[in-house]
C-alpha cells in the first residue's frame, strides 16, 4: 500500500568504522539524517567512555561562548534580533585542527572582551565621580554666593573664642530621597550647630540618577566627626570643600580638563568594545554550529564499542531498507574526506525477537497533522497497521457529523485557506506565538473538517440555524383541506401523513425544510439523529475489529484469526449489527398505515437479550422470535470461545513444542552475532522457554481481562457514539438561539434607524458566532471526536506499544523546531 | 403538486459517491501517496453515501407529520401553493 498502512522496513546494522575516519563517516551520517544508532556501552558511566575529553572540550567551548552571548547582549549598542540565526551555507563538522583554532580563538576573545569591559566600568565610576564634585562645586557656588558675608565684629568675637569657633564645610552629593532623614539625623546629633542647605543637581543627561547637592556649615571638632560619620553612614559622598573662591573655581577648572580626558579614554574605549563585540557577532554563530556538530558526533563515537584489534570503531544503527545505498554512499565519502585509504563498510544484522526495531512513517505536511493524533495516544509498534491512514477521513467526518452547519463550515474552510496561504511564503518565522503555532500545524485538518462540514450541514438542512430549501418541500398543506374556523380554533394542527397527497415522497437531499418550522421538530429529529449514531457507531466499530486481520496476517497468527477476530466479529454483529438491521427493517417496512402499532425497537431488544417475550409488542417480521434465538445462542457461544480459545491454543503450542525438545538436544546459540548479545543473554534464551510454562496462568488472565473489556466496551462503546447525537443537537440549538435572540430582535427593527441598529447587533452576532460556535463548539466537537477514536475505535486492534524512528541527523540538532 | 420519488435520488447519489469511490481510484496517478490517497477516496465515498443514505432511508415513510403553529400554517398555503 503506502508507506503510512504500516511501518517502514528497517533493519539492523553493524557499521565497521576505521579509526581514522569514524569522525568524518559519522559527521557523513549526521549530514545524512537516515539512521539511528544504538548505544552499545549502556552499563558504562558517561565519565568513563573513550571519547569523553573531547565532549569536555566542546562543552568548555560553549561555556564561552554563553559568555560572549551575554556579553553581546548586554553592550552592544546597536541591538540584533533575539536569537543569532543560523548561518547560510551551514558549515560542516569541523576537522581537530579547525576546532582546535576556535578554541583559541574563543578564548582569546573572551579574555579581551573581559578585560575591556572591567576597564570601561572602571573609567565610567571615575567619571560619575569626578562629575559630581564638579556639580557640587558649580551648585555650592551658588549657595555661598546668596548667603550674606558674616559681619567683621562678628568675625573677630568668634574667632577669639578659641580653635573651635573655626567655621568649616563639608559638601556631597547624597540620593534625593535620603535628604528628609539625613537632615532629621544631623539635627539631633550636632544639636542644631550647624547650617545644612540642600540644592537638587541639575539633570545631566548622560547620568541616570539625580543627586541633591549639600553644604553643611558647622563649627567644632567633634561635630565635624560627627557630620562625616553620619554622611558615610547614608552613603552620601563627600568632598574636599576649600574655603576660598579661588581655590574652588581652580579646583573646577582642573576637575573639568580631567573630565574631559576620562570622557575621550571612556569614548576609544567603547568604541573597541563595540569592534570586538561586531566582530564576536558574525563569528559566533558559525562557531556554534561547528561546536554543536562536533559534540554530537563525538557523543556517537562514544556509543560505539572498540574491536579486539582497536583498529576500527563498531557502531549498531537501525536503517530502512530503502536508504542503505544512501548508508554506503556516505560511508565511502566520510573516509574519502579523511584521506585514508581502508573504507569503512556496513554488515546487515537479522532481527532477533527481543529487540524490535523503531516505527518510521514516512508522512508529507498533510498527513503529518494525522499520524501527531495517533502518535499522542501511543506510537505503533513495528509491524503494527497504522490508523492514521484511516483517521485522514473519519476524524474529519466524526466532527462534521457532530458540528453540521453549512455557514460555519464555509468559515472554517476559508479561516484554513488563509492560513495555508499564509504558511506557504514565510515558513514559521511569522507567528512566535506558541497556541497560534499548533492552531497553524493543523490546518489541513481545519480544511477537511470544514469541507465535511459543509456537506453534512447541507444534508441537515443548516445554515446558520436557517433551512436551505433547495427542493420544494415533500410535505403539503392544501390537501389536509383545513377551514379557515379550524385554524383560528385550535393553535397547534398536525400534519397526518396518512391523509392522501400530505406526504410526497422523501425529500432528496438531506432533512425536510418543514421540520425547522414545526414545533415537534426535535421528536422527529432525535428519533434520526439517534439512529444514525448508532449505525455509524457500529459501522466503525466494525471496520476496527477487521483492521485486526491485518495485524494477525502480517505477524502469521492463523489461529489467532480464528479463536479471537471470528468470535470477536460474531458477538459485535449477533448483538449490535442486528440492531442496525432492526433500524433499517423498521425505517423500510413501517409506514404512515401502520403507525398505531409500530414497535419499538429498545423494547423487542431488551426482550431478545433477555429471552422474554412479551405479547403485547407485535412482531416486526415473521419468524423473528426463531431469528433471535439463533443470534443470542451464537452471540453467547462466542464469549467462552473467545475466553478459552486462545490460551488453550498457546498452552497445546507449548507444550507439543517442549516435550519435541526434551528428546533432541538444546538448540545451539541462535545466530544473533551481534555485539551487544552478552553470554547471559543467551543462556537467559534457554531459560526463557523454560519459564514459558508458569505464563500460562498470565496469559489465561490477560485473555479474562481482554474478554471482559471487549464484551462489555461493546456495549457501553456504541452507546458512547450517542455523543454524535447529543454534540449535534446542541450545535443546532445553540446556533438557532443565537439567531432567535439576536438576529432576529434586529431585523425587525425597521428605518434608518433600523439600519445602524442592525449593524450593531450584526457584529455582536458575527462575533459570538466566531467565539462561542466557531471556536468554542469546534475544541469541544474536536475532543469528542478525539476520545472517540482514539478509545473506541483503536481500542478494537491497536496497541500503541512502539517507539519513535529518531535519527541521527545534524538539522535536528541545530534547528530544533 | 411536485412530488419526490426515491428511485431517482437513489441512482443519483448512488452513480456520484459510486464514481468517487470505486472509478476514482483508478485514476489516481502513481506516486508515494497513492495508497493515501486511493484509501481516503474510498472512505470519502463510504461515508459520505451512508450519512446520505440514513438521512433519505429515515423520510421515506414517517409516521407522524410536522405540527405547525396556525399562523405558520396560514402563511405557508399562500406562499408554498
Amino acid at each position: 500500500m503506502g508507506a503510512l498502512f504500516r511501518s517502514e522496513e528497517l533493519c539492523l546494522v553493524q557499521i565497521f568504522l576505521q579509526s581514522g575516519s569514524a569522525y568524518n563517516c559519522v559527521s557523513e551520517l549526521g549530514e545524512l539524517g537516515v539512521v539511528e544508532f544504538r548505544d552499545l556501552n549502556p552499563h558504562v558511566n558517561s565519565f568513563q567512555r573513550k571519547f569523553v575529553n573531547e565532549v569536555r572540550r566542546c562543552e568548555e567551548m560553549e561555556k564561552t561562548f554563553t559568555f560572549l552571548e551575554q556579553q553581546i547582549s548586554s553592550s552592544l549598542c546597536c541591538p540584533v534580533s533575539e536569537t543569532l540565526s543560523i548561518p547560510s551555507p551551514v558549515p560542516s563538522a569541523p576537522q581537530p585542527r579547525d576546532l582546535l583554532a576556535i578554541e583559541e580563538e574563543s578564548e582569546r576573545l573572551a579574555t579581551e572582551l573581559k578585560q575591556v569591559s572591567e576597564n570601561r566600568d572602571s573609567l565610567r565610576s571615575q567619571l560619575t565621580q569626578l562629575q559630581q564634585y564638579r556639580g557640587v562645586l558649580i551648585q555650592t557656588h551658588s549657595l555661598i554666593d546668596s548667603q550674606p558675608p558674616p559681619p567683621a565684629s562678628l568675625d573677630t568675637s568668634l574667632l577669639d573664642n578659641g580653635p573651635e569657633a573655626h567655621l568649616s564645610f563639608v559638601a556631597g552629593v547624597v540620593h534625593p530621597w535620603k535628604v528628609p532623614a539625613f537632615e532629621r539625623l544631623l539635627w539631633r546629633a550636632c544639636r542644631g550647630y550647624f547650617i545644612i542647605e540642600f540644592q537638587e543637581m541639575e539633570k545631566n543627561p548622560n547620568v541616570l540618577e539625580t543627586w541633591t547637592v549639600f553644604l553643611i556649615s558647622f563649627w567644632g571638632k567633634t561635630i565635624g566627626q560627627k557630620v562625616k560619620k553620619i554622611c558615610d553612614c547614608f552613603h552620601a559622598n563627600t568632598f574636599f570643600y576649600p574655603e576660598n573662591t579661588e581655590e574652588r573655581q581652580e579646583l573646577q577648572k582642573g576637575l573639568q580638563s580631567r573630565i574631559e580626558d576620562i570622557t575621550q579614554v571612556l569614548f576609544q574605549t567603547e568604541s573597541y568594545l563595540q569592534q570586538l563585540l561586531c566582530r564576536c557577532v558574525s563569528i559566533l554563530p558559525q562557531w556554534k554550529v561547528c561546536v554543536m556538530k562536533c559534540k554530537a558526533v563525538h557523543s556517537i563515537l562514544n556509543m560505539c564499542s572498540a574491536s579486539v584489534t582497536d583498529k576500527c570503531l563498531i557502531a549498531e544503527a537501525w536503517c530502512p531498507v530503502r536508504k542503505l545505498l544512501l548508508l554506503q554512499s556516505a560511508l565511502t565519502e566520510g573516509t574519502r574526506r579523511s584521506g585514508s585509504i581502508v573504507d569503512s563498510f556496513y554488515n546487515r544484522l537479522p532481527l532477533s525477537s527481543s529487540s524490535s526495531p523503531p516505527t518510521l512513517f514516512t508522512t508529507n505536511s498533510f498527513t503529518a497533522v494525522f499520524q501527531s493524533l495517533v502518535d499522542a495516544y501511543g506510537v505503533a509498534k513495528y509491524g503494527e497497521v497504522n490508523p492514521a491512514a484511516y483517521t485522514i477521513v473519519t476524524f474529519p467526518f466524526l466532527f462534521a457529523v457532530m458540528f453540521g452547519d453549512v455557514g460555519h463550515g464555509l468559515l472554517m474552510v476559508i479561516a484554513a485557506l488563509w492560513m495555508i496561504l499564509q504558511n506557504k511564503d514565510n515558513k514559521n518565522t511569522h507567528f512566535k506565538n506558541e497556541m497560534w503555532r499548533t492552531v497553524l500545524a493543523g490546518r489541513y485538518l481545519i480544511l477537511s473538517m470544514g469541507l465535511f462540514s459543509v456537506y453534512t450541514g447541507a444534508i441537515y438542512n443548516h445554515c446558520f440555524s436557517r433551512t436551505l430549501s433547495i427542493f420544494p418541500s415533500s410535505w403539503h398543506l392544501r390537501p389536509m383541506n383545513w377551514s379557515d374556523d379550524t385554524l383560528r380554533g385550535s393553535r397547534f394542527l398536525c400534519l397526518d401523513p396518512n391523509t392522501t397527497g400530505v406526504f410526497r415522497g422523501p425529500y432528496p437531499l438531506g432533512i425536510d425544510p418543514i421540520w425547522h418550522l414545526a414545533s415537534n421538530h426535535l421528536t422527529f429529529l432525535n428519533s434520526y439523529k439517534m439512529k444514525m449514531s448508532i449505525i455509524i457507531g457500529v459501522l466503525h466499530m466494525t471496520f476496527g475489529i477487521c483492521i485486526s486481520y491485518f495485524n494477525y496476517s502480517h505477524s502469521q497468527q492463523w489461529f489467532h484469526v480464528l479463536l479471537v477476530l471470528i468470535p470477536e466479529l460474531l458477538f459485535m454483529l449477533g448483538l449490535f449489527g442486528y440492531l442496525v438491521f432492526l433500524i433499517i427493517y423498521k425505517w423500510l417496512a413501517f409506514g404512515p398505515g401502520q403507525s398505531d402499532r409500530a414497535p419499538s425497537i429498545l423494547l423487542h431488544f431488551i426482550n431478545m437479550v433477555l429471552f422474554t417475550d412479551n405479547k403485547e409488542t407485535p412482531p416486526l417480521y415473521p419468524g423473528q422470535r426463531q431469528v433471535q434465538s439463533v443470534l443470542m445462542v451464537v452471540v453467547l457461544t462466542s464469549v467462552p470461545v473467545l475466553l478459552l480459545g486462545r490460551p488453550i491454543y498457546l498452552y497445546y503450542h507449548h507444550t507439543r513444542r517442549h516435550g519435541q525438545c526434551a528428546t533432541t538436544e538444546h538448540p545451539t546459540i541462535t545466530d544473533t552475532s551481534s555485539i551487544n548479545t552478552l553470554l547471559g543473554d543467551l543462556e537467559g534464551g534457554r531459560r526463557e522457554q523454560e519459564e514459558q510454562e508458569f505464563d500460562a496462568v498470565e496469559v489465561f488472565m490477560h485473555q479474562a481481562i481482554h474478554t471482559m473489556e471487549y464484551c462489555l466496551g461493546c456495549i457501553s462503546n456504541t452507546a458512547s457514539y450517542l455523543r454524535l447525537w447529543a454534540l449535534s443537537l446542541a450545535h443546532a440549538q445553540l446556533s438557532d438561539v443565537l439567531w432567535m435572540m439576536v438576529m432576529r430582535t434586529s431585523l425587525s427593527s425597521r428605518g434608518m434607524l433600523g439600519s445602524v441598529v442592525l449593524a450593531g447587533f450584526f457584529s455582536f452576532f458575527a462575533l459570538l458566532t466566531v467565539s462561542i460556535l466557531l471556536v468554542m463548539e469546534g475544541l469541544s466537537a474536536s475532543l469528542h471526536t478525539l476520545r472517540l477514536h482514539w478509545v473506541e475505535f483503536q481500542s478494537k486492534f491497536y496497541s500503541g506499544t512502539g517507539y519513535k524512528f529518531s535519527p541521527f541527523s545534524f538539522t535536528s540538532i541545530t534547528n530544533p523546531l | 403538486m411536485v412530488s419526490h420519488s426515491l428511485a431517482l435520488p437513489m441512482i443519483c447519489f448512488t452513480t456520484l459517491w459510486g464514481l468517487v469511490g470505486v472509478v476514482a481510484p483508478f485514476l489516481v496517478p502513481k506516486g508515494p501517496n497513492r495508497g493515501v490517497i486511493v484509501t481516503s477516496l474510498i472512505l470519502t465515498a463510504i461515508c459520505c453515501y451512508l450519512f446520505w443514505l440514513i438521512a433519505i432511508l429515515a423520510q421515506t415513510n414517517p409516521l407522524f407529520g410536522p405540527q405547525l403553529k396556525n399562523e405558520t400554517i396560514w402563511y405557508l398555503l399562500y406562499f408554498w401553493e
